[in-house]
């Protein structure tokens, strides 16, 4: 009894671990995805090529400034929430009175211009970043080796993503966010500056993608196409979730990670599409998504 | 969903010579049909276009007298848009000639196109075997390198030296299915044993769970039939994962100079793969690469980039002595000619289509030891042409007789 389905117990907890690691970014970047989609009705589809941004602005602090990693990790989703700001002032605020079609091509037509820019300058291999030195190594955990990196990965992804649903959904801050949603007029009426309070909103959806993209960095190359390749999946996780729903998207970010991890176990060969079956087999079912209201 | 649809014509009409009457519409057209943006664009996609056309520069054509243009296009790594591409190039925009396509599932398709056209392909991207084999046509050129020869010049060499127990990483399609049947026969064949192979699908971008597999399962060389994006990502998470540190060691079956330079030295050296070309390896191939990194962004030619160059300057030769852009004709008479060029020297093409010149067996510089920009690779063991590749015999080629 020490197999399923033919493949060891102990390699099976190295995948199911493995699944989490990758979901943890799933759910990063779909929670961003869901707080944009959820308070300001907009479809992010910048958002691949801001979490991109995040890590090239992480390799420019690095090799420009000597900036480190940990440093890096604050200071690039201030810089990169900073351009989202401009962007919502700029482009996305006179789409709001717009159907969601305007948005969704405006974000995408961004996307393409900002990834096309950085893979003409940076080619598509990628740049390699360094690992930061206190994480670097790895435990030994019997069934698995474990890199300290990946394992520094999970809890930060989940601390933030535990940080951000009690921000919206038990404060005082992020009830008057939801309220705005509902009813933007009357909460105005109330004394509160609404499209401030969204172009906050916007700039730390944005932060979001951006801290994604550092945590990335030192994993995979840092490299003008991570996010194109990332972010149909992280559309399919926000679908399945429930578009909007914040603790949906976390769970379905980790759940998906651990269902793509088991497929490369059992049958490798679908495993980029797997998700994407479980999306049709969910919206079939449930079309407002696992955890959507509307 | 929404997918970027990039169709980049680049178009240079190098002259405008006096017209010769044996050649359709006046002019050679050569299309250059490759991924231009994702995981390979940076081993060829506009490094293949600045090849050819330094290649009709330096054939001269406008003083020959011959017009030439050059038209690219990218195929996205589907078999289905690459073929569409390349029907309508020779359908309506009277394309010769293609060249390069990368990715051995588009480059198969490509081939029988061109066979039923009559039209001519030199392909130098793809790696499958098949090309030169079972799938050998009349219309086609196999240039730089294959998966016979990677398998052989690598493959040989690791289990020569102890690394008997091979487990793979392999793409999945046509190109790391060869490349991993040609290995595993080489392995067999040379007293080794393979202890498993899992296959993910092309341009993944976390290897970890497949890393674990090869991990678990205790074979002491990693075998990776992937390539390109691909192999970087394997490289890099397999150093995060103490793959090497454990005591297995990675065998990149196909590993070109842009993934080197991206990886770094520190976490590539000590890798040992094979390769037809290399910039730093003579006076001619540095002068050649010189020039053309001057025209592209300072990075130095991969060997599909020189494979290009190579192909388009004897394709031109062969045009030149025949006077005609005749598809078959001209194949024909490439094979007749023999070759000559800075980047791989003098060679020949077999009957089944097979460029061959010799091989290289590379390993990667300490970081201590790269002493200039570029300075990656050294030489362990030069394979003389007439045994990098396959014995024409061997390849069931049934143009062969």
């Amino acid at each position: 009894m020490d197999t399923i389905f033919g493949v060891p117990i102990q390699a099976l907890f190295g995948q199911l671990l493995i699944g989490l690691i990758n979901g943890s970014f799933y759910a990063l970047l779909s929670l961003g995805l869901a707080v944009i989609f959820g308070l300001l009705n907009i479809i992010n589809f910048t958002h691949g090529a801001q979490y991109m941004m995040g890590a090239f602005c992480a390799y420019f602090l690095s090799t420009k400034l000597g900036i480190g990693y940990w440093w890096s990790l604050l200071l690039a989703p201030i810089a990169i929430g900073a351009i989202g700001i401009v962007i919502e002032r700029l482009m996305l605020s006179r789409l709001y009175q717009l159907d969601h079609l305007y948005g969704l091509l405006l974000t995408f037509g961004l996307a393409l211009i900002i990834q096309g820019s950085f893979t003409h300058e940076y080619g598509t291999s990628g740049i390699p970043y360094p690992m930061p030195s206190e994480l670097s190594g790895g435990q030994n955990l019997g069934f698995m080796f474990l890199p300290n990196y990946r394992a520094w990965v999970i809890v930060a992804s989940l601390v933030i993503c535990v940080a951000t649903w009690f921000v919206i959904e038990k404060t005082k801050l992020g009830s008057y966010l939801r309220a705005a949603t509902e009813n933007p007029a009357l909460v105005q009426a109330f004394g509160i500056n609404v499209p401030r309070m969204i172009t906050l909103t916007y700039g730390f959806g944005v932060a979001l993608a951006a801290f994604a993209g550092v945590m990335a960095a030192p994993i995979y190359q840092v490299n003008p196409l991570m996010g194109v390749n990332l972010i149909i999946v992280v559309f399919a996780v926000v679908v399945i979730g429930g578009m909007g729903s914040i603790m949906g998207s976390i769970v379905t970010g980790f759940g998906l990670g651990v269902i793509e991890g088991l497929t490369k176990v059992f049958y490798p060969e679908a495993s980029n599409t797997v998700i994407f079956v479980i999306m049709a087999i969910v919206l079939m079912w449930r079309p407002a998504g696992l955890f959507g209201q509307r | 969903m929404l997918k970027r649809i990039l169709f980049i014509a680049a178009t240079m009409v190098l002259t405008v010579g006096a017209a010769q009457a044996d050649l359709s519409d006046n002019m050679v057209k050569i299309g250059v049909l490759n991924d231009q943006a994702s995981l390979y664009a940076d081993l060829g996609g506009q490094g293949s276009v600045v090849a050819a056309r330094m290649a009709a520069e330096d054939f001269g054509a406008s003083k020959k007298g011959i017009k030439v243009e050059i038209v690219a296009a990218d195929h996205q790594n589907k078999a289905d848009v690459g073929s569409n591409i390349a029907r309508q190039w020779y359908d309506v925009d009277k394309v010769d000639m293609i060249v390069d396509v990368p990715n051995s599932g588009v480059a198969l398709a490509v081939n029988q196109l061109t066979r039923d056209k009559g039209k001519a392909f030199i392909a130098v991207g793809p790696a499958t075997a098949d090309l030169t084999g079972k799938a050998c046509s009349p219309n086609t050129v196999h240039w730089a390198y294959d998966t016979w020869m990677l398998a052989n010049g690598t493959g040989r060499a690791i289990v020569q030296t102890g690394g008997d127990t091979w487990f793979f990483l392999t793409s999945d399609y046509a190109f790391g299915h060869a490349l991993e049947r040609d290995t595993e026969a080489v392995v067999l064949k040379n007293g080794g044993k393979v202890l498993g192979k899992v296959r993910h699908p092309i341009n993944t971008q976390d290897f970890s769970s497949f890393l674990l597999q090869a991990q678990s399962s205790k074979a002491k060389v990693i075998g990776l039939a992937n390539a390109g994006g691909d192999t970087i990502n394997s490289i890099k998470q397999a150093a995060e994962f103490g793959i090497v540190k454990g005591g297995q060691s990675l065998a990149g079956l196909l590993v070109f100079l842009s993934d080197v330079h991206s990886l770094g030295l520190d976490k590539a050296q000590g890798l040992i793969f094979t390769e037809t070309f290399y910039w730093d390896l003579n006076d001619q191939t540095r002068a050649f690469s010189k020039r053309f990194a001057a025209l592209h962004n300072g990075r130095m030619p991969t060997m599909v980039q020189a494979g290009v160059y190579a192909g388009v300057l004897h394709y031109l030769k062969a045009v030149e002595a025949l006077k005609s852009d005749d598809g078959t004709k001209v194949i024909a008479k490439m094979k007749e000619l023999p070759t000559d060029d800075p980047a791989f020297g003098k060679g020949r093409i077999r009957q089944d289509g097979r460029k061959i010149h010799p091989a290289y067996l590379f390993e990667v510089k300490k970081p201590s030891e790269s002493k200039y920009p570029w300075d990656y690779y050294k030489v362990r063991a030069t394979i003389p042409a007439e045994q990098a590749f396959r014995p024409e015999k061997d390849g069931e080629c049934p143009l062969v007789k």
